[in-house]
């Protein structure tokens, strides 16, 4: 254990309280300064990386007290790869944001930007639940704030829809912590792991229920069926750095998944093990069937990339759902590359956007935009590679987690449900492409805005994600297996947090 | 006194989800607040309800009550607190800028409809994206 794996959570929280004392000075100053530490961030979470490489796990006890009697912030493979992903990707965001002046459109965006980053970083790091609970609502009110930032009433309209239902799943995850408490009598992620191990016959049906409950709270930040309906309008109508950055919000909830339910409700729960893996499963092929028909239907370009998120969420569940170390492997190779690309997405959404003036994203004839073959290029592999195809990184997701699906129940439904939405999507996607580059005439007195080429380096970079996915497939996916493998071996995690002594020995024994 | 406490949290919650589901805003940020009410009151009985027991370390003490629910109440009490005064202010935003409380409200009224129609093509996009 080393005091520096707190870091990575307390260092966007200084920088959130910095950016507000820097913002007499100036937004120049506030960039400056936005832009070192999320640099640092992405550094610091390396660092963190290569920690959790080397050690196993590194826990740390807040206030010193020892395991289940204090909070606990452990750092495992899968927190530092979720770490280092969060903090590549609010690199890039913020590098369109700065260049783009979309952080001048209202107040604050650095200082919601770091306390977002904190948010984050501290649910992914978190080793107790209600201290899950904390960092949940942490990471929601920047996120109200940034996505209402700039304003603008269709945002203010999908805003509230977004701050609602967040409320209603905040007071559902309480109902779920409260029950929980109630019959296990601990918040601890490890000890409740054990806790739920002695449940009485006559209390494994509320266990169960709170487990689904908790199912549900996280159903609705990852954005599972019947709870997504949020996700097309939040998503679609703020502005484009943010929706970027959201695209790691939604793994949040499946984040949240594969640790807890994912180390209470594993292999050793005796009766209740694997209670909510079917749930997970089978909403998630709903999800995705559904979502590719939202891709078809969409009218305009962002809500189309919100439905490809919502899209690659639910491919997401589906690994999740099948519930073998394969799978889970996939699953994140999979994730890494719809984060990433998914945010290449919007932000080249908003690219076209800006560029069509007056005809914003929607699917009509319009003007042609400037340099219409590199954004169309890149336009074309980011669709390539958010439906699956072939040769990019998403297609290499798509065939690991069919192939760890094989020896399963359900796998003919899984592959047809999966290879139809992709079929769908890549045929709504060519529909668009072909309507926003091909279908253009010149109109007299409508300018086209040249492309900002600085902050299209944003949207290149993150595209490039993908064809070194595919380079280095093989060492991505050796990791992703070892991750997997640690995810699956829970009786490690419990023995890790659980052991572990306060400085100046042991003080409760 | 179980019973009253479980019937206070269950009409709390019901009152909850009813006003949630309404079409405006004020009703739903007041379900909201009653949600949040009646998940106080159910995280506080979690830990076993009893009277007349301290919760923190008293030498005279022949048994105590559990602390961390009270513990965990007070954190989302403020929690809440913040979230409930959020929204009022968001629905007042919307409130202003939608021009009615509906929850799903893009209409304006009409005065504003004539005196936006013939200068904004900007809102015409705006309504052919929703």
């Amino acid at each position: 254990m080393s005091p520096f794996t707190i870091l990575p959570v307390l260092l966007p929280l200084i920088g959130g309280i910095l950016m507000l004392m820097a913002r007499p000075i100036g937004i120049d100053t506030q960039r400056i300064l936005s832009l070192i530490l999320t640099t640092l961030l992405v550094g610091v979470s390396l660092v963190s990386f290569q920690l959790a490489n080397s050690e196993i796990y590194q826990v740390v006890l807040l206030g010193n007290w020892q395991a289940p009697f204090g909070i606990v912030i452990v750092l495992d493979r899968l927190s530092a790869l979720m770490l280092l992903l969060t903090s590549l990707l609010a690199l890039g965001a913020l590098w369109y944001a700065i260049r783009t002046d979309t952080d001048k459109q209202g107040q604050h965006f650095h200082v919601l930007f770091q306390l977002q980053l904190f948010g984050l970083n501290g649910a992914f790091m978190t080793g107790d639940v209600f201290n899950l609970f904390v960092f949940f609502e942490v990471l929601l009110i920047a996120s109200y704030g940034l996505l209402l930032h700039g304003g603008g009433r269709l945002r203010t309209r999908a805003g509230l829809h977004y701050v609602v239902i967040n409320l209603v799943g905040s007071t559902l995850f309480l109902f779920a912590v409260g029950t929980l408490y109630g019959i296990l009598g601990t918040l601890n992620i490890a000890d409740m792991a054990i806790a739920v191990r002695n449940v009485s016959e006559a209390d494994q049906g509320i266990v169960a229920t709170a487990a689904v409950l908790l199912l549900v709270v996280f159903g609705i930040k990852a954005a599972m069926f019947p709870l997504y309906l949020w996700l097309p309008g939040a998503y679609a109508y703020t502005s484009a750095p943010v929706a970027a950055l959201f695209a790691i919000m939604t793994k949040v909830g499946l984040y949240s998944i594969i640790r807890v339910h994912g180390t209470i409700f594993g292999e050793e729960a005796g009766d209740l093990a694997f209670v909510h893996i079917e749930w997970v499963l089978l909403l998630g092929l709903i999800t995705l069937a559904l979502a590719a028909l939202g891709v078809l239907a969409a009218r305009a370009l962002r809500r189309q990339v919100a439905y490809l998120i919502l899209a690659s969420v639910a491919t997401l569940m589906v690994a999740i759902g099948i519930n073998n170390e394969a799978a889970l492997a996939a699953a994140l190779y999979y994730l890494i590359h719809s984060t990433m690309l998914g945010a290449a997405m919007f932000l080249i959404a908003d690219v076209i956007m800006k560029g069509r003036g007056i005809y914003s994203d929607s699917f009509t004839k319009a003007i042609p935009i400037d340099r219409p073959i590199i954004v169309g290029s890149v336009f074309m592999l980011l669709g390539i590679a958010l439906t699956g195809m072939p040769p990019l990184s998403g297609f290499f997701g798509k065939v690991m987690i069919l192939h760890s699906a094989l020896n399963h129940p359900w796998f003919a439904a899984i592959l047809s449900v999966i290879l139809t939405a992709g079929l769908v999507m890549i045929i709504a996607v060519v529909r668009s492409g072909s309507l926003l580059f091909y279908s253009v005439q010149k109109e007299e007195g409508q300018k086209t805005s040249p492309l900002n080429k600085s902050a299209f380096v944003a949207v290149f970079l993150l595209m490039l994600v993908s064809p070194l996915m595919v380079m280095f497939a093989k060492p991505l996916t050796d990791m992703n297996t070892q991750i997997a493998g640690q995810l699956f071996n829970g009786q490690a995690y419990i023995d890790a947090v659980l052991s572990t002594v306060p400085y100046g020995g042991n003080n409760s024994k | 006194m179980e019973w009253l406490i479980a019937s206070v949290i269950s009409v709390m919650t019901g009152c909850g989800v009813y006003l949630t589901l309404r079409a405006r805003t004020f009703p739903v940020v007041l379900g909201l607040t009653l949600l949040a009410y009646a998940v106080n009151v159910f995280l506080f009985s979690m830990g076993r309800l009893q009277i007349g027991i301290p919760a923190v370390i008293d030498p005279a003490a022949a048994a105590y009550t559990d602390p961390l629910p009270q513990a965990l109440v007070l954190t989302a009490i403020v929690i809440a607190f913040g979230m409930t005064a959020f929204l009022i202010v968001l629905a007042l935003k919307a409130r202003s800028e939608l021009g009615n409380d509906h929850v799903d409200g893009l209409h304006r009224s009409d005065d504003e409809l004539k005196a936006t129609k013939h200068n904004s093509t900007k809102t015409e996009t705006e309504r052919s994206q929703s």
